[in-house]
């Protein structure tokens, strides 16, 4: 029996759209931004299906795709496995409620918690930037333990109680639109920096060698931390949106879910491209709340689905879903 | 102080553990010049390359850059000042396209001073500066994946992230080793070529016969320490050259 293999060929429109023939038909011009205008009409339309039970699961779920986005970017595109999320998530936040208590209206204490809480975060990891591997994976695992152990202990900002009756979103819309309006420009724009900037080459360099970016001149520290700012960015926004998704700051906003779940997300999601994780969080997010009426169990489940895919589906879904939509596949004799 | 002396290297040490990886090493080198060391395996070479560019901290010693004691900079802010250098082990990003690998050089600060806003596309300064040691230009190597490079393109790939600093000296580390004769005789005239342009070069090399087709002065180490310095003729001659690479008089047991 002549033995098979399994050859993969790129489709012709594919190999056209590479180049500038990008532009010669519609059908060509859709088979380039189909995908992505798919996404953006789906995020669009979504908020106005959902019952109010899921609009809560979807406001949740746009949390963690930002975390899971900064997660996939610093892993995949710089080398840094940062399981730190839930210091940002819990940094925007507080910032967020702080501003809010004094009277800073909500459209001026986001963006303001966003872009201080990122600039803190970042000055907070500036000593451990150099560390490389497992040694920064686990410093930065710490730093959320500690914010909210700090905060126990010496019960600023409201200790245990955290901070309650802050100004929520004036109605679900403004909520709904503005998670998903950020995410659409956040996957956009980094998947934009990663892929045609020259910036994202830099940072790209710095995940392959960092000999070779100190040998080219360029400042690794530097780089290191305009990564992390940037994921930063994204996490602290995400605290500072849920403060006021529900009108209240606590020590929950620290939880090591914010820091864990990306790295799942990523995983079933898969690490090639910024679309990955962020379609993991959309998938993991929903059934986690899906199964929670079989209470401590859906651990179990959640677990089991986790394992599967580790296992027996490194590759990730948006990988995969790529690679059949770019790729013929067909039998061939050897 | 002398105008035309690139660089100056003093009594620079380094340790690790007990031992002694390089021992109070002085040199200078003139502008233009260009310099060999040799030595045998383990005798510092590297190691002295590691310290002059700062990827290691030196115990004790001083090292002058056009004048300004570089001795406690970091890396980058010493190839930015434009001593630059190459790795023995290559070091290219192996998932980017080889010309890719070429652009964040062109990025750092020191490319854009010295392009003075003139830089236009880094992808095509890219491919000139690939180009220029040596890649075909329509061939489809510098669009390739820098991990599948063989091993000469890689050491040509070393050269190139130099070059893109525009830099006035480079430590070339090893870079005939490992390479076929039919390679090493294409390198040897890139090499000259670089020297004409003004670039001043240390090579650090194993192989002697190529090194003094470029270099006209070298300085020999063995453990660590400086045991000789000058021309060709005057290092063969050395007779502690002699009895580094060959052994003393000693080793012959045979010898009656």
């Amino acid at each position: 029996m002549a033995e098979l293999r399994k050859e993969r060929l790129d489709r012709g429109v594919k190999v056209r759209t590479d180049s500038i023939y990008a532009v010669s038909s519609m059908k060509e011009i859709m088979f380039l931004i189909g995908p992505g205008l798919a996404l953006v009409i789906i995020l669009l339309v979504l908020p106005l299906l959902l019952s109010p039970y899921w609009e809560r699961v979807l406001a949740l779920t746009g949390v963690y795709v930002l975390l899971s986005i900064g997660f996939g970017f610093l892993a995949g595109y710089v080398g840094m496995v940062f399981l730190g999320g839930a210091l940002f998530v819990g940094v925007g936040g507080y910032i967020s409620g702080l501003l809010n208590t004094v009277g800073v209206p909500i459209y001026l204490s986001i963006p303001l918690a966003t872009l201080l809480g990122a600039l803190l975060c970042t000055l907070a990891f500036l000593p451990c930037l150099p560390l490389r591997g497992i040694y920064f994976t686990m410093v930065s695992f710490v730093y959320p333990l500690l914010a909210a152990r700090l905060i126990a202990a010496t019960g600023v900002f409201g200790g245990t109680d955290g901070l309650p009756g802050l100004d929520v979103f004036p109605n679900k819309w403004v909520s709904l639109y503005l998670i998903v309006g950020v995410i659409l420009v956040v996957v956009f724009a980094i998947s934009r920096l990663v892929n045609y900037k020259d910036i994202g080459l830099v940072l790209r360099g710095v995940k392959d060698n960092e000999q070779a970016i100190k040998a080219s001149a360029l400042n690794l520290t530097w780089y290191k931390a305009q990564a992390v700012f940037i994921t930063a960015v994204l996490g602290c926004f995400g605290g500072a949106y849920l403060t006021h998704l529900y009108g209240w700051v606590g020590m929950s906003l620290f939880a090591t879910e914010f820091s864990s779940l990306p790295v799942a997300a990523t995983v079933v999601g898969g690490i090639s491209t910024v679309f990955g994780p962020m379609m993991g969080a959309f998938l993991l997010v929903p059934i986690s709340e899906a199964l929670r009426e079989f209470g401590t169990l859906r651990i179990v489940f959640y677990s089991v689905i986790m394992v599967c895919f580790v296992a027996f589906w490194t590759e990730g879904l948006v990988d995969y879903l790529k690679r059949k939509y770019e790729q013929f596949e067909h039998w061939v004799k050897v | 102080m002398d105008k035309n002396i690139i660089l100056q290297v003093e009594k620079v040490s380094k340790k690790f553990g007990g031992v002694k990886a390089v021992d109070e090493v002085s040199f200078t080198l003139k502008k233009g010049d260009v310099l060999g060391v040799i030595g045998p395996n383990g005798s510092g070479k590297t190691t002295l390359s590691n310290l002059i560019t700062g990827f290691v901290e030196k115990d004790s010693g001083i090292v002058l850059f056009k004048g300004q004691n570089i001795s406690r900079w970091a890396p980058h802010k010493i190839a930015d000042a434009g001593l630059a250098r190459t790795f023995q082990v290559m070091r290219p990003y192996p998932t980017l396209a080889a010309y890719k690998n070429i652009i964040p050089p062109l990025y750092s600060p020191r490319a854009r001073r010295t392009a003075r806003g003139k830089l236009g596309d880094r992808s095509a300064v890219a491919i000139d500066i690939l180009e220029e040691v040596g890649f075909e230009r329509d061939a489809r190597v510098p669009y390739k994946l820098a991990g599948t490079l063989p091993l000469g393109y890689l050491k040509r790939l070393e050269l190139c992230r130099c070059l893109a600093l525009r830099p006035e000296l480079i430590i070339c580390d090893e870079v005939f080793s490992g390479l076929s004769m039919s390679e090493i005789a294409s390198m040897v005239p890139l090499m000259k070529r670089l020297q004409e342009s003004g670039i001043t070069l240390i090579m650090v090399e194993h192989r002697l016969r190529e090194l003094f087709k470029i270099a006209d002065r070298a300085i020999v180490l063995n453990f660590g320490a400086k045991i000789a310095e000058g021309s060709p003729g005057e290092i063969f001659n050395d007779d502690k050259v002699k009895k580094a690479y060959f052994g003393g008089e000693d080793d012959y047991v045979f010898a009656k």
